[in-house]
């Protein structure tokens, strides 16, 4: 921090881009852990009492909904992180 | 034209194209030879990593330990998907920023000190060769099968079309090839799945056919497999056998060693920018799940098709593929009640690995000398051949056998590439020029790479000529050792500045020597241990006891930094510099 107070304001937004970011990734985090570990392996008993076009709804999570998050989990990453340093005046693009 | 000759000239052309790629992408600097002159794009580094992830084990073993295991596998499909979430939002990005050529580089500079660089070398290079000596394995397979050459041949030959372009090209042509390894992969993968999902459901889409009605009745696939499973003696094929706290352990020990690994994480030191990791990363997981979406349908038709072929048929009836697998040996038939007839059901057939006596019996079957037990069941199939005998199962043309035998050589040797490629560079970056040579010339740190690549690949060809255990499951052990040293190291660095050199370096070897000690004391004969749930520690099998390993990396790591020398002011800039994608941070060191 020391040599930072020299340029506060500069400090101050890193600060604050970086809280931000590690918001926004526990957020995704979250869900990363629910479709996986949540509705993959923890709840699957329950989960599995419901059909989803053929496929018991736990067992679908656990071997196609999960990947399909994942993917999707990335992407939305991708876009507000582009959103956050745009608005921060970090960004590399 | 006959299924082999379609063969060698399809796994021909393939080889010959990645040596033209090698050719034309040769390495002339360090720089070019460890990230490809970091400057691929987003999509084609999201490609390389696609095929320099999907291994042998991805290609060849995968489906066959869903066709066998059905739900219990979903700890794969999870575990090997899920790291790329933890790979983009807590590594990559930072990684880049940091932009150096390896992993040892990151965590000797974050860590101020040689003794952690060659700790992590030390990690790396064990990882690397538990991981590579699947891949080997994998082409002696392919080779053995379908080139009707032995194993040992079959691994040679690997070992010299990899020489050619690892050697040669570095990471450059690796990343090159890589591109074109995973078109030839996922269109060997996919083909074969698409037919056989229309054979069996009428749909073409092979992630959707498996919640579809089988053709010519009202059940669906999963219902109908579950149902003749069970009869057989088996548990149902959407029901685990496995512990729910085991499950756990393996997916996370699995997601975060493939966050871990090396020859992964170091594929995101070739993009651009900062932004481009991130994205690439994101494209590297959609085709990576283009084929791990498709395996569970692959999975669930393969079992519900060779149960259709093998129980209660005549075994002097039954279709070739299953003597032409008898012949190398990864079928056996016993016929226990002496009735000519094959009977499938629960329980290994006999005891211990199939043992053939070299005569064949009154059916024309390989006779066996193991002790025949009392399950009903006499026919074993090693689960490896399941992806590579599928299109022969299911009637397919020779062009397709012959295409899936290019994919699973490609996703064997791109893997092996990737993983000789992070090998030699720490090495030769890590080891002489950072460590004990630092006065060595870039062209002789060059020529010291190309020298540990050869080195390396000759290892690695031993490992691939006397495998220990098969594909999957060695290459299994690799990720808890990554998610046990390595990845925690990293991300300790990147989000704990007050995490210190002497933290990090005993969090590490407390990591591995705690995952590695366990693993050799089930896996290895040495010690006699029995390798079920009831000796495991709180349950937990060897393959998910890196979550543990990754744990007791953390506690050490962090009791250790709390009573020793503070992180230096330089070290805490350097991450604040990491932590923002532009340069105006780092202006400031």
């Amino acid at each position: 921090m020391d040599r930072k107070s020299e340029q506060p304001e500069l400090a101050d937004k890193a600060k604050l881009y970086w809280r931000e970011n590690i918001k926004l990734v526990c957020g995704l985090l979250v869900v990363w852990f629910i479709v996986s570990f949540g509705a993959g392996i923890l709840f699957v008993d329950v989960l599995n009492k419901v059909q989803l076009g053929g496929v018991p709804l736990g067992f679908w999570f656990a071997q196609q909904g999960s990947i399909l998050v994942f993917v999707v989990l990335i992407f939305v990453y991708v876009g507000r992180m582009r959103a956050i340093e745009k608005r921060f005046g970090v960004s590399d693009e | 034209m006959d299924t082999q000759t379609l063969t060698y000239i399809f796994v021909g052309f393939s080889f010959a194209l990645y040596i033209g790629i090698a050719i034309w992408s040769r390495a002339g600097s360090t720089a070019e030879f460890y990230i490809a002159g970091g400057d691929v794009h987003p999509i084609a580094n999201g490609m390389a990593t696609a095929a320099d992830w999907m291994s042998a084990a991805s290609f060849i073993s995968m489906a066959g330990i869903i066709a066998f295991s059905g739900y219990d596998a979903s700890v794969y499909l999870m575990g090997w998907t899920g790291g790329y979430v933890l790979l983009a939002l807590l590594l990559a990005p930072y990684l880049r920023k940091f932009g150096q050529f390896t992993v040892p580089d990151f965590i000797g500079e974050r860590y101020y000190s040689k003794t952690a660089r060659v700790v992590a070398v030390i990690c790396l290079i064990i990882i690397s060769f538990t991981y590579i000596a699947g891949q080997m394995r994998g082409v002696g397979v392919v080779f053995s099968r379908f080139l009707e050459l032995p194993i040992e041949w079959g691994v040679i030959v690997g070992m010299g079309i990899v020489f050619f372009y690892a050697v040669l090209g570095g990471m450059k042509g690796i990343t090159y090839t890589q591109v074109a390894q995973y078109c030839v992969l996922i269109f060997a993968y996919l083909v074969p799945a698409v037919f056989i999902s229309i054979l069996i459901t009428g749909n073409p889409v092979p992630q959707l056919g498996l919640g579809s009605d089988v053709v010519g009745g009202d059940v669906s696939v999963l219902a109908q497999l579950d149902g003749a499973l069970v009869d057989l003696g088996f548990t149902a094929f959407t029901e685990g056998s496995k512990s729910k706290l085991d499950m756990f352990a393996i997916t996370l020990a699995l997601m975060v060693g493939t966050a871990g690994l090396p020859h992964v994480i170091v594929r995101f030191f070739t993009v651009p920018k900062v932004s481009d990791a991130r994205r690439s990363a994101g494209y590297a997981l959609v085709f990576i799940a283009l084929l791990y979406t498709t395996a569970p349908a692959v999975g669930a038709f393969a079992r519900l098709n060779y149960i259709h072929s093998v129980d209660q048929q005549s075994y002097a009836e039954a279709p070739g593929w299953v003597k032409t697998w008898e012949g190398i040996g990864l079928i056996a038939w016993m016929d226990k009640n002496d009735d000519g007839v094959i009977q499938y059901g629960a329980g290994a057939p006999f005891e211990g690995r199939a043992d053939y006596t070299g005569e064949t019996g009154p059916s024309g079957e390989r006779l066996l000398a193991n002790a025949p037990t009392d399950a009903a069941n006499e026919i074993v199939v090693d689960r490896d051949i399941m992806v590579l005998a599928n299109p022969e199962i299911a009637g397919l043309p020779g062009w397709v056998v012959a295409l899936v035998a290019a994919g699973g050589v490609a996703a064997a040797l791109s893997t092996a590439a990737g993983l000789l490629l992070v090998i030699s560079a720490s090495i030769s970056h890590d080891l002489l020029k950072k460590t004990f040579r630092p006065q060595i010339s870039e062209r002789a740190e060059l020529l010291a790479a190309r020298g540990s690549a050869a080195a390396a690949i000759v290892v690695a060809g031993y490992l691939g000529i006397n495998p220990p255990g098969f594909v999957a499951q060695v290459v299994a052990l690799a990720f808890g050792l990554a998610a046990s040293s390595l990845f925690p190291a990293i991300f300790m660095g990147i989000f704990f500045k007050a995490m210190n050199r002497e933290g990090a370096i005993a969090g590490m070897v407390a990591g591995i020597v705690f995952t590695l000690s366990y693993i050799i004391y089930f896996k290895s004969p040495w010690f006699g241990a029995v390798n079920n749930a009831d000796h495991w520690l709180f349950g937990i099998s060897p393959e998910g006891i890196g979550a543990v390993g990754m744990a007791v990396n953390f506690a050490v790591a962090a009791g250790v930094a709390r009573f020793t020398a503070k992180t230096p002011p330089g070290v805490r800039d350097m991450v604040d510099a990491i932590r923002i994608p532009t340069s105006v941070a780092a202006s400031e060191k």
